[in-house]
Parts: structure tokens; sequence; C-alpha cells
């Protein structure tokens, strides 16, 4: 019997040295970064007195006919711009992600496809509504033509990701009877892949409902632009209102976008 | 001759729904739209103006103020990410049925959740810019309230999927509740918990970055100020900084995932 | 009997200077089961696959109806492979779709693509598909999805999508590998039967030399790339079979 068996190997819960060091590290940064940032408990403790007095302000929400109406328009144009963006980014995506999908498309292709999708996810959904807000105008078609952008770069990506996990067997099968290129698409790729696709339009539908909120601060249309006008009027209580429709319509969004996507399994 | 029927009736009604149901929404949607004509036939000569104007690119800003405000980006995401990390763990634990058994306090930390999620992280900015002031402390909160709703609500949905075996070991061993977290949950839902951190860190650049629009400190800042005085060419690099840095995180996330995770 | 198929020298190489096929020379008749017989990596999945053009050879000629197979590309292949029935060793059907839309894939050679697209085949095609199903024992089975059939159901819809092609030629790459003994037996029956009714010549790829003396007409063996035996199942001996497998091993193949 070996008696030179090291202490360490005796040891049940030997110490992790380098597991240790990262954590001090993170500790480390964050007061470092909190001093950066002039983040001190000071600022944050006269900040809560202010929020006290901005939640008083904000307390009772505004529930006026007028300002419901306000809401309305605004809501309604903001689901608008949703729809339309989550229909045309659907339509968009489907030749992109096809074109962007290395085991179907030669490299030049799949490559320029990957590049252009790349190039869509770069920029947040808001910058991009300055830019179109430059380009045709202040307005909800900005807005959509914003959110088509974010809806290609994040359907057309996992679309891609899923033409390639999928099973080229049975592709090779269907191009073995002399089916031509879409038939083998339609027959052969299509089957094994829409049910995926599905959920990701719906799960974009859902993300761009949550956007169209927001694109609205930059001149983009919807609710937003509700939302910041009341802000800049100091009309707190408004802002409530508004934020409460909000979390109501996406809450509601969650729940029906869950039912559709399980309905497509 | 035998026919071959598709669908189920109920399938045909239910399809059918759909297409109409979709339809009547784009038909709806894209006429109360309101497109001005005259700005959409301008598009291409404003679009190519606006290119025109972007180069040459104002590589002055960068020490100006760019630099500076990268780095305040930076950290915003990084702290703000980490706080949320740390807030979030309470709330996903009070939100998994397995874990708490109360299924009012289920509902209430699911309510905490969805709320978060709702509530974009540049709408929570403006919140916080009037409660504590503009300047990265109200960039960094925004980004920590709106990324505990999305850690949270995928951490709940790891607990609650979690196998009940070992579990149930550590119980029936007589484990006190604290230790049955530490030592049952924890190691299980690890992985899960830093593939998450990681997924919503790189999230978290891209969305510190236009907190600024609104005063929240970063690059934002910058970019908003350039677009005010209509410098297009300081907002050329602001654009360009911004791409750069969100090229670099995706390369970084790549990396550390294949490494670690 | 004028050959169906007449394989001229045909070499495939997968890396330069290591040819997986030698100028392999073949002629296949226009009825009955030819079963080409062989260790794994042999080159008879090769063989096969090159007929379809699924490999592309190095060189050498396939003559098919009057045409070289070998130098075909684009609609001029695909017409055709129209007339080529393919039966694989994992069936690769489309799992998600059903039995007979399975089946109709095998027409769709013929079919524009918005008749795929709607589903709207046409009827002559979908009454066949119902007769051929019928005719593998799965007459039931039409709107069942294809991922909740076991094996060698699977593979019966295999088999009928490859006659659902009216082809001249069926090629069967290890149809009976993943299948258990008895089932392995009931498809190479289905198989030899289907085809000999239908007047359609067979060429079966298969490692289990028991089922190809008992079904085939005509054993092909093969060995390193090459091939070493071609005559009628009764005339396989001992020693040919030593020279195909090089040892003891066919015994439990």
């Amino acid at each position: 019997m070996d008696r030179r068996v090291s202490a360490a190997a005796r040891t049940p819960f030997p110490a992790n040295w380098t597991v240790r060091a990262l954590w001090t590290a993170l500790a480390l940064y964050v007061l470092y970064a909190c001093g950066i940032l002039d983040v001190s408990w000071d600022r944050f403790l006269r900040g809560l007195d202010n929020g006290d007095r901005f939640l008083r302000r904000m307390f009772p929400p505004d529930l006026s006919a007028q300002k419901l109406d306000l809401l309305r328009v605004g809501m309604l144009e903001s689901m608008q711009i949703a729809v339309l963006s989550t229909a045309a980014g659907i339509v968009l995506s489907l030749p992109l992600g096809l074109l962007a999908a290395r085991n179907l498309m030669p490299g030049w292709v799949s490559w320029t496809a990957r590049g252009a999708i790349a190039l869509c996810r770069s920029f947040h959904p808001v910058i991009t509504a300055i830019l179109f807000v430059k380009a045709v105008g202040f307005g909800a078609l900005a807005g959509v033509l914003a959110l088509i952008v974010a809806s290609m770069g994040f359907i057309s990506k996992l679309f891609a990701e899923a033409i390639e996990e999928m099973s080229l067997r049975q592709v090779e099968a269907v191009r073995a009877t002399g089916a031509g290129f879409f038939n083998v698409l339609v027959m052969g790729v299509f089957p094994q892949v829409i049910a995926r696709f599905i959920g990701f339009c719906v799960y974009q539908l859902d993300s761009n409902l949550r956007n169209s909120t927001m694109v609205g601060i930059v001149g983009g249309g919807g609710i937003g632009a509700t939302l910041f006008t009341a802000y800049q009027r100091f009309d707190y209580d408004f802002v409530l209102t508004i934020l409460l429709a909000i979390i109501a319509v996406i809450m509601v969004a969650e729940v029906v976008s869950a039912q559709l996507r399980k309905a497509f399994q | 001759m035998r026919r071959w029927r598709r669908f189920t009736p109920a399938q045909r009604i239910g399809r059918a729904l759909t297409y109409v149901l979709a339809a009547v929404a784009v038909v709806w949607s894209l006429r109360t739209i309101e497109v001005i004509p005259e700005f959409l036939y301008d598009a291409p000569e404003q679009t190519a103006d606006l290119f025109r104007r972007m180069w040459p690119i104002d590589w002055a800003f960068w020490g100006e103020m760019v630099a500076e405000a990268l780095v305040e980006t930076f950290h915003t995401a990084t702290l703000g990410t980490i706080i949320a990390l740390v807030l979030s763990v309470p709330v996903a634990l009070l939100a998994a049925r397995n874990v708490t058994p109360s299924a009012t306090l289920n509902l209430l930390a699911k309510f905490i959740l969805v709320s978060s999620r709702s509530v974009n992280s540049l709408i929570w900015a403006l919140l916080f810019v009037a409660i504590f002031g503009p300047g990265a402390l109200a960039g960094t909160l925004a980004i920590a309230f709106r990324s505990i709703g999305f850690v949270g609500k995928l951490l709940a949905e790891a607990l609650e999927e979690m196998p009940r075996g070992p579990l149930e070991a550590l119980v029936a061993a007589g484990a006190p509740r604290p230790s049955i977290l530490l030592k049952g949950y924890w190691p299980q839902v690890e992985p899960s918990f830093w593939s998450v951190a990681l997924f919503r860190w790189d999230i978290n650049i891209r969305e510190s970055a236009v907190l600024g629009l609104v005063g929240a400190g970063g690059i934002g800042v910058a970019l908003d100020t350039a677009l005010n005085n209509l410098y297009w060419d300081q907002v050329g690099l602001c654009l360009l900084v911004i791409f750069a840095v969100v090229v670099a995180t995706e390369i970084a996330t790549s990396a550390i995932r294949s490494r670690i995770i | 009997m004028s050959a169906a198929l007449a394989i001229r020298n045909l070499r495939k190489e997968y890396r330069a200077g290591v040819p997986v096929l030698r100028d392999v020379s073949l002629e296949v008749g226009g009825t009955g089961m030819t079963a080409i017989i062989g260790p794994s990596g042999t080159g008879k999945s090769t063989l096969i696959r090159c007929i379809n053009r699924l490999v592309d050879p190095t060189a050498g000629e396939i003559l098919f109806g009057g045409q070289d197979l070998a130098r075909l590309k684009g609609r001029a292949l695909r017409k055709a492979r129209r007339r080529i029935g393919m039966v694989f060793q994992e069936y690769n059907l489309v799992e998600r779709l059903s039995v007979i839309e399975n089946l109709l894939c095998g027409r769709l050679g013929y079919v524009p693509v918005w008749r795929a697209w709607l589903r709207r085949f046409p009827p002559q095609d979908v009454a066949r598909a119902f007769d051929l199903l019928d005719a593998v024992g799965l007459g039931d089975f039409a709107t069942r999805r294809a991922d909740a059939l076991s094996g060698g159901q699977r593979q019966r819809v295999g088999i009928a999508r490859a006659i659902m092609q009216d082809p001249e030629l069926v090629l069967a790459d290890e149809p009976t590998s993943s299948l258990d003994p008895k089932t392995s037996v009931e498809i190479m029956e289905l198989l030899a039967r289907l085809a000999r009714e239908r007047g359609i010549p067979v060429v079966v790829n298969i490692h289990n030399v028991e089922l190809a003396k008992r079904f085939a007409e005509r054993i092909v063996g093969m060995s390193q790339g090459a091939i070493v035996f071609d005559g009628a199942p009764s005339e396989l001996r001992e020693s040919d079979l030593l020279a195909i497998y090089g040892g003891e091993g066919w015994i439990d193949a």
C-alpha cells in the first residue's frame, strides 16, 4: 500500500485558488467601477429621497378621459408598428436565412448573407430608428423600418442555424428522386425547420412589441413618443398610467406567444 | 377512390382563423400607419446626404468625448449586470414553484419579473434620470432593473425544470433549507446561470451604448451631443465605435463560451 | 437481355492516389435482383451512390437509358434521377411529414413547386400512393407522421417511395442493416416481390450473405474496390467468399 498518497488527495474539499481569485477580482472590480461611475452610497441615499418624492408625484396614475384617449392612440400605433415590422421581417428573413445556410449555399453566398445579418444585428433598434428618422422623417414609418432591420437580424440568424442543424440525409433522399431545388426545399428542408421558424417569428413579434414602445423616444412613433412627451412635461402621473398599460399589454402578449409556440411544437 | 385529408376539420378551422387574423392585423396596420409621400420620395436623397455628411469621420471627437464615454459604457453595462445577477437570485427563488410553495409569492415574484422585462432599459433610464439625476448611476440602475426580469425568468425556469432526485436525497438526509439551496440547487443551476449571465452582459453592452441618449451616461451622451449639433461626422465616429464594441464583445463572449462553458 | 445499366471502368478516389473503386465494370440486366456483397469499406456503397450521382465518380462511364450518367448536370441529371429509385439504410424519410407525403416525394421530379407547396398533387398520383401503401401493408398509415413508425415500417415506406417514381431501376444501399433479422427478411422479400411484379431491376448493396443468396438472382462480390466474383448464388463457393471477405468474418454477417 502506497503511504505516500498526497495530503491534497485526502482533503475532501480542497481550496480552489483560481475560483477564489476570480471572486476576489470580481469584488474588487465592483468597488473600482462604483468609484469610476461615481456610484456612491451617499448619492444613492439622496436619490432615494428624490425617488420618494418622484413616486408620490406618480401616484395615483392619471386616468382622465383625455389622457386615456392619448394612451389608446399611442398603444394602437405601437401595436401596428409591431405587427407590420414582424410581418415584413418574416417575409424578408425567409430568403435571407436560406441564403445564409452554409449547408445549402455556396460559400460566397452564405458569407455575404451572414455579413448582412451581422450588420442588421449590430445596432440597437434605437440607433437604426434615429437613422431612419433622418431618412424618412418622424413617425411610425421610421419605427417600422428600424424594427424590420432588427427582426431580420434575429430571425434570419436563428433560421440559418436551424437549417444548418437539420438532417442532410432526409434532404439527400428527396434529391435522389430527381426533385428540383425548390421542391427539395419545400418537401425536404422546410418540414424539418418550420416549427422552429414559427417559434422565432412569434418570439420576434413579442420582442417588436416591446421595442415599439421605445422607438418613439427618438421619433419613431408609438407610445414611446407619448411617454417621452409626458415625461418632459413632468406629467409623471400620466407616465405611470402609460407604464402600467405597457406592462399589461406585454404580459398578455407573453402569455399569448407562449401558447402559440406550444401549439406549433 | 380514397381521398387524402391533410388536416382534420378542427385543424383546418384553426389554420384558416390564424391566416385571417394575421391578414386583418396587417391590413389594419397598413391602413392606419401614416406615410407622408413627400418624405418617402425624399428618402434616397436624404440617405445619400446622411452618408455624405458622415464622411470623413471626425476622429478628433474620440479624444474629446468618445474614449471616456466608452469606458463609462463598459462599466455601466458590467456593473449593471452584476447588480442584476445578485438581485435576480432571490426573486427567481421566490418565483420557482418547487422552491417556494406559496402561490401568492410565486405570483408576486413573477409579476416583478414581467414588469422588469416589459419596461425597456431606455424607459427605466428615463425614470432613474428623473430620480438620481443624469449620469452613469441612472444608467447602471436602468441596466440592472431591466436585466433582473431576463435573468430571473431564465433562472426560475432552470430551477423548475431541475431533476428532483438529488434534492430528495438531501431532504431525506435531513439537510436544512439553506444547505439544500446551496448544495442541491446551486450546483445544478450553476452552468445555466453563468451562460445566462454572459448572454445578458453581451446584450447589456449594446443597451448601455444608447442609454446616454436620454442622459444616462456612456457613449449615448456623445451620440446625443453630436446629433443635437447635427455634426454627422461625429455621429459617424460614435456609430463606428459602437459597432467595434459590439464586434469585440461578440468575439469575447464566444471565446469565453468555448473555453469555460 | 438488354442491359438496363452498364458501368464501364468506374473509378473513384476520395483522396488522390487512394482509389476506393478501381476500374469497376458491370452490366446489369433488365430484370431481377443483383446483390453486391463484400466487407465494409470495399466500395459497395460508393458504387451504388455513383450510379445516381450522390457521389461523383472520378473517371469512367455509367450508361443508362442511352445517356452517360457520369456526365450529366443540372436538369438532365434530375430527369435521369427520376428514373432511378433509391432505398436507404436509414430509411431517410422526412420524419415530420406524413407517410403519404413521403410517398408523394417520389413524384417530386414531375410536379411543379406550387403543387408541392400546397400539397395539391395530381389525383392519379395520390391514388397510386394509396395503392402502393396497400401493397406494402401500410394501408391505414397514410396520415401518420413518419417518425411515429417502427424501423421496418419506415423502410417499407422507403421502398414504396422508390417505386412511386415508376423507375427503370431501383438502388438499395444496405436496406436491412438497421433492421432486426426477421424484419430484414420481410423487407428483402417485399423489395424482391414488388420489383419482380413491375419488372424493375434492383441493385442491392448488402453485407448479409445469406439474405443475398436467398433473394438475389445474381451475386457480385467486391473486395478492395474491385469485382472478384460475379455469378449466380449457387455458384458462390467458400473459396470465393474467402477471396471476397479475406477471412471467416462473413459468417457473422
